[in-house]
């Protein structure tokens, strides 16, 4: 089917929203609420359009596209509606943008800059909540939720978790574990995926505190150290730290979902306790050597065992975690110049 | 993996056997449970009622070790009753009517003896695989670490070609790997009996391609030994040197006391790591090496997909890549090996001389990976293999298997069965996690108890017990749990203190040499 949008005709097909075919065609309407590969819930409205011969405006991540449609999503209508919700949004909303670890990430900030929202001109109660640092990997503050529960649809719709859901009604709504306990209390696994659907500063990375701002960072895809999935993420960088690591979305095999280790076990490459410099034993401690000397005294006894005892004598195991050219490289070395087939590694055990 | 994540999506139907998947492989999981969601149906087959138990439509809990009468029972149902997959039988597999003839001394009521499910449940596991169709099967460690793991391994394919469940989408027999790369390890031909992209050493042809590729004049010819038997060899000093390249064997391998016994005995032992651990304590020389985000590289997922691991920082100190260490000792007993990174190594080497990985490089997995067999450059890579039923060996085998016990099994003394595994928080002997902050999380072993035995033996929640195999002994908080049955114990191998390995029998499969790290007995006593 075709549908028009901003006069321009698009192919649509069976299925697809207004949004679908918006996005495939370039077109920009910015979402809060929405989530790619599940239900839209509509309830945020910011990504409302006017569709010709309705009366009110759309939600468009909810709405069907259907033959000669002809959307506008960009009239003083439109955009009226947009700055509306985000003064709502940012009437009970911390402005501390200057300090926040979301500022230059911020789905809410990006809205407010771009409708011109300044400051809400709507003056009404705010929520005072503790921030939760309890635990060392997600820091919660509901001050800055814009209730868009997106951490909440993917905790039971995606990882199929079910640690958190909103408690109470209207304004005093809440993103809570069940009793409303700190996350290491509840059935959370720490997978961390309602940090990485956070919209705004509700649900950040607490190891990346302070390590640097959205624009300071280069983003590096790679595979996860951990288990045999594979999951691609996406490391944050500055210089050489990680700041922090998100999942790849719609990479395979994760498609966008991480666990606890891959998002949160990074750490292990800058610990103090890293081997810096090849050791000796000598006299039953460790000396520093230079790798010339560590190198020639391995190559050396091994040339001296193949000798006196064949090279059947010298065995070896490689890593199941370094990479596929560091295992062949080892193999190599044990066939073609040590002359043994006695290379193994843990797969076995 | 026969098949691939992306198919767990669609799947209709799971059986999952040994595999604790939502600790072990978490975001796999996720998938499943999603299938879940639309309606596909689970079958969980595990001594431990387990997080995928909970999720389960039928949930067997099985006696440790009771796979193959419980597989054998379950397909004696299914070919008494016509259940299975006739044409797919007929035309695509061989020796069905030795395999029948074992089948047939398994009837459900002997196979509910051995393994505690009752024939109820047995038969209604036969009709809802046999009406729910394609089935993917998925397992874990708790199927291949058994002394009859490789029989255990038999059994779940004997099932899947007996219900014809082979050779499409979101189907197949679909070992979940447990590290990273265990996978692209056995690739590459870390193995003592093959090269790279399993052409085997004992084949004279192979061994002129790889002579010649290698520019060297002859090759081994008999397969190596593999790692249990080179450690058993340290001792009695038929191997002499052992290079051990990150691997903390000293906690990851069964009994403790032993392993640390022969790693001792070693005359020359180099140890390369990131980091120094309980085995680099007996190493005679440890080199440095580059960690994960540190070298350009690739790992091979559990799907067979070859994915990119990059360089974004340097390596601290002197440490090098791993690659280069392999190379400069090549170079000094005589050999210059040209690749120098390991994109070189992968693209000039790799891709060349392994068939099935021929079409994979470089330039070809700058986003998503490839999942071989991916045989030249304009393949799309192959997501389930076996395609139409047409198996490597043209039609699938079935294996005949039988039952056998655990080597070691409870008794007066020894009244528990022990099993081991992973934990979510935690990952293999803590060298990464332990330093990342996972700590909080899980600070300390357990001794994981049914409420049965806790309130038998008078343990509180967290109160300290003793527990204690012919090997040795720990000391451990009990955690009591529904999740384990009367009379088991259920531990993990992520600290040093209170290492299940301190208590595990180092026994094996006889073709593999997997240690049985799912069973042997212990006792369990309040401190």
């Amino acid at each position: 089917m075709k549908i028009t949008i901003n006069g321009k005709i698009c192919e649509a097909a069976e299925g697809q929203t207004v949004l679908d075919v918006a996005r495939a065609n370039g077109f920009y309407i910015p979402t809060l609420c929405y989530l790619s590969g599940l239900t839209p819930t509509g309830a945020c409205r910011i990504c409302v359009v006017e569709v010709e011969g309705m009366r009110n405006l759309v939600a468009s991540c909810s709405a069907p596209a259907t033959e000669g449609m002809v959307v506008r999503t960009d009239t003083e209508r439109v955009l009226a509606a947009r700055r509306f919700i985000v003064e709502l949004l940012v009437s009970c909303h911390p402005l501390d943008c200057m300090t926040c670890e979301k500022t230059g990430d911020c789905t809410l900030q990006n809205l407010a800059y771009e409708l011109g929202v300044t400051a809400s001109t709507m003056v009404g109660e705010k929520y005072d909540y503790p921030v939760d640092y309890s635990n060392p990997f997600i820091v919660r503050d509901y001050n800055k939720c814009i209730l868009c529960l997106k951490c909440v649809r993917v905790c039971n719709e995606i990882q199929g978790i079910e640690a958190i859901k909103t408690i109470q009604r209207g304004f005093d709504t809440k993103v809570a574990t069940a009793y409303d306990t700190p996350l290491q209390e509840s059935n959370c696994v720490f997978c961390g995926q309602c940090v990485q659907a956070c919209p705004v500063g509700a649900l950040t990375e607490r190891k990346a505190k302070g390590l640097g701002r959205a624009w300071e960072t280069r983003k590096v895809r790679t595979t996860c150290p951990y288990c045999g999935v594979g999951c691609q993420l996406e490391l944050h960088l500055k210089g050489e730290q990680i700041v922090k690591i998100t999942a790849v979305e719609d990479g395979a095999p994760n498609k966008g979902r991480l666990c606890v280790k891959g998002r949160f076990g990074y750490d292990f490459i800058y610990s103090e306790d890293r081997l810096t410099t090849p050791l000796i034993r000598e006299n039953g401690s460790f000396r520093e050597a230079s790798w010339n000397e560590a190198l020639d005294l391995v190559a050396n006894k091994f040339k001296q065992i193949i000798a006196e005892s064949g090279p059947d004598a010298i065995a070896g195991v490689s890593c199941a975690r370094s990479i596929n050219e560091d295992s062949y490289q080892m193999q190599k070395l044990f066939r073609a110049v040590i002359g043994t087939n006695n290379i193994d590694h843990c797969a076995r055990t | 993996m026969t098949n691939s994540f992306g198919e767990f999506a669609d799947a209709k139907m799971f059986l999952c056997i040994g595999t604790n998947m939502t600790e072990a492989h978490p975001v796999a999981s996720t998938f499943l449970k999603n299938a879940l969601r639309k309606g596909a149906k689970l079958i969980v087959v595990d001594p431990r009622r387990q997080p995928l138990a909970k999720l389960a439509d039928i949930y067997c809990q099985i006696k440790v070790g009771s796979d193959i009468a419980f597989l054998n029972g379950l397909m004696n149902v299914i070919i008494n009753e016509g259940l299975y997959d006739k044409d797919f039988v007929e035309n695509r597999c061989d020796n069905f009517e030795a395999f029948k003839a074992k089948i047939m001394e398994y009837p459900p009521e002997r196979a509910a003896e051995i393994s505690g499910v009752n024939v109820e449940t047995i038969r209604k596991v036969a009709h809802m695989l046999a009406t729910i169709k394609p089935a993917m099967l998925c397992y874990t460690l708790g199927i291949t670490e058994h002394t009859t793991g490789k029989d255990n391994v038999m059994s779940t394919a004997n099932l899947q070609l007996l219900l014809g469940n082979m050779g499409m989408p979101s189907a197949g027999v679909n070992p979940l790997r447990g590290q990273n790369n265990v996978q692209g390890a056995c690739d590459m031909g870390a193995l003592p009996n093959v090269f790279p992209g399993y052409q085997k050493v004992i084949d004279p042809a192979a061994r002129e391609k790889f002579e010649k590729a290698w520019n060297v004049k002859k090759l081994p010819e008999n397969n190596g030994m593999m790692m249990p038997q080179m450690m058993e060899a340290l001792v009695d000093k038929k191997v002499r040197a052992f290079y051990v390249f990150g691997e903390n064997l000293a906690n990851t391998e069964p009994d403790i006391r032993k392993v640390e016994h022969e790693l001792s005995s070693a005359e020359f032992l180099v140890c390369q790591d990131i980091f120094p651990t309980e085995t680099t304590r007996f190493a005679h020389v440890i080199l440095p090496a580059a960690s994960w985000c540190e070298d350009d590289g690739t790992f091979t997922s559990s799907e067979r997909r070859v994915n990119r691991v990059r360089k974004v920082k340097n390596p601290p100190g002197n440490a090098k890549p791993n690659w280069w260490i392999f190379k400069e000792i090549a170079r000094r007993m005589g050999q210059e090996w040209a690749s120098n990174s390991g994109p070189e190594i992968w693209d000039n080497e790799v891709s060349v001389l392994a068939p099935a990985l021929g079409g994979i490089k470089y330039s070809r997995i700058e986003n998503d990976g490839l999942q071989w067999p991916c045989p030249n450059t304009d393949h799309p890579g192959t997501s389930f293999l076996h395609r139409d039923g047409v198996f490597t060996h043209g039609k699938g085998i079935f294996n005949p298997v039988d039952w056998k016990a655990p080597a070691e099994v409870p008794d007066k003394e020894y009244p528990f069965v022990l099993s081991t595994g992973r934990r979510l928080y935690q990952y293999h002997t803590r060298t990464q996690t332990g330093r990342s902050g996972l700590d909080f999380l899980m600070p300390e072993e357990t001794a994981d108890i049914s409420v049965a035995d806790a309130q038998r033996l008078g343990i509180k929640p967290d109160e300290r017990v003793k527990v204690r195999s012919r090997r040795g002994e720990v000391e451990v908080r009990a955690r009591i749990t529904d999740q384990v049955p009367p009379g088991m114990v259920w531990m993990s191998f992520h600290f040093r203190e209170g290492s299940a390995n301190w208590l595990t029998n180092a026994v094996y499969d006889p073709a593999t040499l997997t240690a049985e790290y799912k069973a042997c007995a212990v006792a369990v006593e309040k401190v």
